[in-house]
């Protein structure tokens, strides 16, 4: 069985096996949430008590418990009522994903229980990053969002979302649908952490698109076990000068299966994207993937997947793809895959580190993407997630 | 300081070092000169004590204590110090934290990073894209941090434009304590194709290597001037 077939388990069936969010306990207010399950949000990237969010946004499994923002000209709400108070959010609701694109999205479509709109007026430049959790508290549930976000024109979001599970809950269904807009000149950063349990399955199915001189720029991270994470989201450039930039760290251990990448197709002339993956195995697998489209003149894109094998047991399969439609386009992809180099861990060893401690200095670095937007603490929180990660194997 | 009694080393199984004996007392600085390939770096790494230089006979004894199957972080660590004539990058590991790293947790290397006009390269990833006199000053940073009691410089010359080399030789000299002329503790082997850094640094001693063996031992510039006339062959043949 090769490493793709292990992440595509049979999709009906694995709706079957979990329960709707809907039939689960409902959580009505945040002082429902204890100290530990707030220090997991924390670490997730989410803090319920910090002064530089402007606006939070927390469902547990499908019911919204938060949902606030303080900053004129930021619209948040849960995406059930955005449907009514917009009659159906038209011109965004499944525009960019097809609903029977697959039994994920056919499920959310269905039975939706919930999600968030984040919509920025134009002109509009947020300082301070939102942020917005999807959160499944009890054990075997299928929990099905629908998120749309909407930059327009000239406007700046930074959103963080922290995706994860109750600290003593080992199983669940996550699917989420993400439609995100980013009008002439907006840019919009996502930033997406992900901590989930051990037997938890994860189904984001994501699809942006940039218009003219926006900019798009992703950061995704999982550093802890996860059962299987399937995901590929898709930025189309559609205006001229538009950016996207994605940015992955992902550490699999062993008995995780992820499966994740990115994909960007430049459609206008002179559009820019970017793709970086640093992948960590520690014996599980992992299959990171990349495509560039270059449909018009004058584009420039380029992909990065650097893998490291820290374990004898484990798979990383890079497959960075690169589809040129026009002469003109400047495209290009290094992809890398190995063990840490001996010698890099003589060269600090020569300075006097342990092997131990040369080893983690290489991890750290390796995994050390530029994060853009990044708040202090959740930077210090990551670094400190790093050094666990590698400590415990 | 250091102690070699006839030392024997193996590379990949083939025989490069062939009875080594050298002594580098307190406080002097060595050279080494000889042709590509003699076995010059294969001494250098064998004393730092690097993974594929197996010592088949004789030993190496650094500050009275026998080091020759000691792991190489403890030599490090007892006072030794090389610096890579080609050293790998090191990706997303910054120059600054690097120069922290080697010196404990001491800011030495940053604060002479700062007077050798060099604090553009703190924020860079150590290595990633430097030139040849960059990786120098990289490499002799790290060592003033480490503060080696005896540091092992394998063409500290090479890729350095003259302008750099000024500074090169004076991180060098700073490295032995060049300066101080009474109770000098710091010792230094180096080895030179050029001969260029005798014009900074001066060295007491210097040895020729041939063929896995020291075969002419004497004042350095003489032994140089005489390379430089005769070739390494004809050099050998002279007994100083």
């Amino acid at each position: 069985m090769s490493v793709l077939d292990t992440i595509h388990t049979n999709e009906e069936e694995l709706l079957k096996q979990f329960k709707p969010a809907d039939e689960a306990q409902v959580v009505k207010d945040l002082s429902e949430l204890d100290e530990e399950e707030r220090l997991r949000l924390k670490r997730t990237g989410v803090d319920l008590d910090a002064q530089n969010r402007l606006g939070t946004f927390l469902q547990t499994n499908c019911g919204v418990v938060s949902c606030s923002c303080d900053v004129q000209g930021v619209e948040m709400l849960p995406i059930t009522e955005a449907l009514k108070k917009y009659d159906g959010l038209k011109d965004y609701y499944w525009r960019l994903i097809d609903p029977n694109k697959d039994a994920f999205t056919k499920e959310t479509r269905e039975h939706l229980d919930n999600g968030y709109f984040i919509r920025a007026k134009a002109g509009q430049k947020v300082v301070y990053p939102l942020q917005t959790c999807l959160y499944i508290r009890n054990d075997k549930v299928a929990q099905r969002v629908h998120n749309i976000v909407v930059a327009e024109e000239g406007s700046e979001l930074h959103i963080i979302t922290g995706c994860t599970t109750h600290p003593h809950l080992t199983s669940g269904l996550h699917i989420g649908i993400s439609e995100f807009y980013v009008k002439k000149g907006a840019k919009l950063i996502f930033t997406m952490v992900h901590n989930w349990a051990e037997e938890v399955y994860v189904r984001p199915r994501t699809a942006i698109v940039v218009e003219e001189g926006g900019t798009f720029l992703s950061n995704y991270v999982s550093l802890k076990g996860v059962k299987s994470v399937q995901a590929f989201p898709t930025c189309t450039l559609k205006g001229k000068g538009a950016i996207a930039r994605f940015n992955s760290v992902i550490v699999a251990p062993e008995g995780s299966h992820i499966d994740t990448g990115s994909r960007i197709i430049l459609e206008a002339p002179e559009t820019r994207g970017e793709i970086i993956s640093r992948t960590i195995s520690y014996g599980g697998h992992i299959v990171a993937r990349g495509h560039l489209v270059g449909k018009a003149p004058e584009i420039k894109a380029h992909l990065e997947c650097q893998g490291l094998m820290l374990a004898e047991k484990g798979v990383i399969h890079a497959i960075p793809e690169l589809e040129a439609h026009v002469a003109d386009v400047d495209m290009s992809h290094e992809a890398a895959v190995g063990k840490i180099a001996k010698e890099e861990i003589e060269y600090l060893m020569a300075r006097g580190l342990s092997e131990e401690e040369a080893t983690s200095t290489i991890v750290r670095g390796f995994l050390n993407v530029k994060i853009e937007g990044l708040p202090k603490e959740l930077d210090e929180e990551l670094q400190q997630a790093v050094e666990e990660c590698h400590k415990g194997m | 300081m250091l102690q070699i009694e006839d030392l024997w080393v193996d590379v990949h199984g083939k025989e490069v070092l062939k009875g080594i004996d050298l002594e580098i007392g307190k406080g002097e600085t060595h050279c080494l000169f000889g042709r590509n390939g003699s076995g010059k770096t294969t001494l250098l790494m064998t004393i730092m004590g690097f993974e594929g230089y197996e010592v088949k006979h004789g030993k190496i004894v650094f500050k009275g204590e026998d080091i020759t199957h000691m792991p190489l972080n403890e030599r490090a660590r007892l006072g030794l110090g090389l610096s890579f004539q080609r050293p790998p990058t090191l990706r997303g590991v910054k120059l600054r934290d690097m120069l922290r790293l080697c010196g404990n947790g001491s800011d030495v290397g940053v604060q002479l990073a700062l007077e050798y006009g060099f604090e553009a390269f703190l924020d860079r990833e150590v290595n990633l894209g430097f030139s040849g006199g960059e990786i120098k000053k990289s490499e002799l940073l790290q060592l003033l941090s480490q503060n080696p009691d005896l540091t092992l410089l394998d063409e500290p010359e090479s890729g350095v434009d003259v302008e750099n080399l000024n500074v090169i030789g004076d991180m060098i000299r700073r490295l032995l304590e060049k300066d101080k002329h009474r109770n000098r503790t710091k010792s230094g082997l180096i080895i030179t194709h050029t001969g260029f850094i005798l014009n900074y640094v001066t060295a007491d001693r210097g040895h020729v290597m041939l063929d896995g063996k020291l075969v002419c031992h004497g004042n350095p510039i003489d032994i140089f001037e005489r390379i430089q006339q005769n070739g390494y062959e004809e050099c050998a043949k002279c007994q100083f």
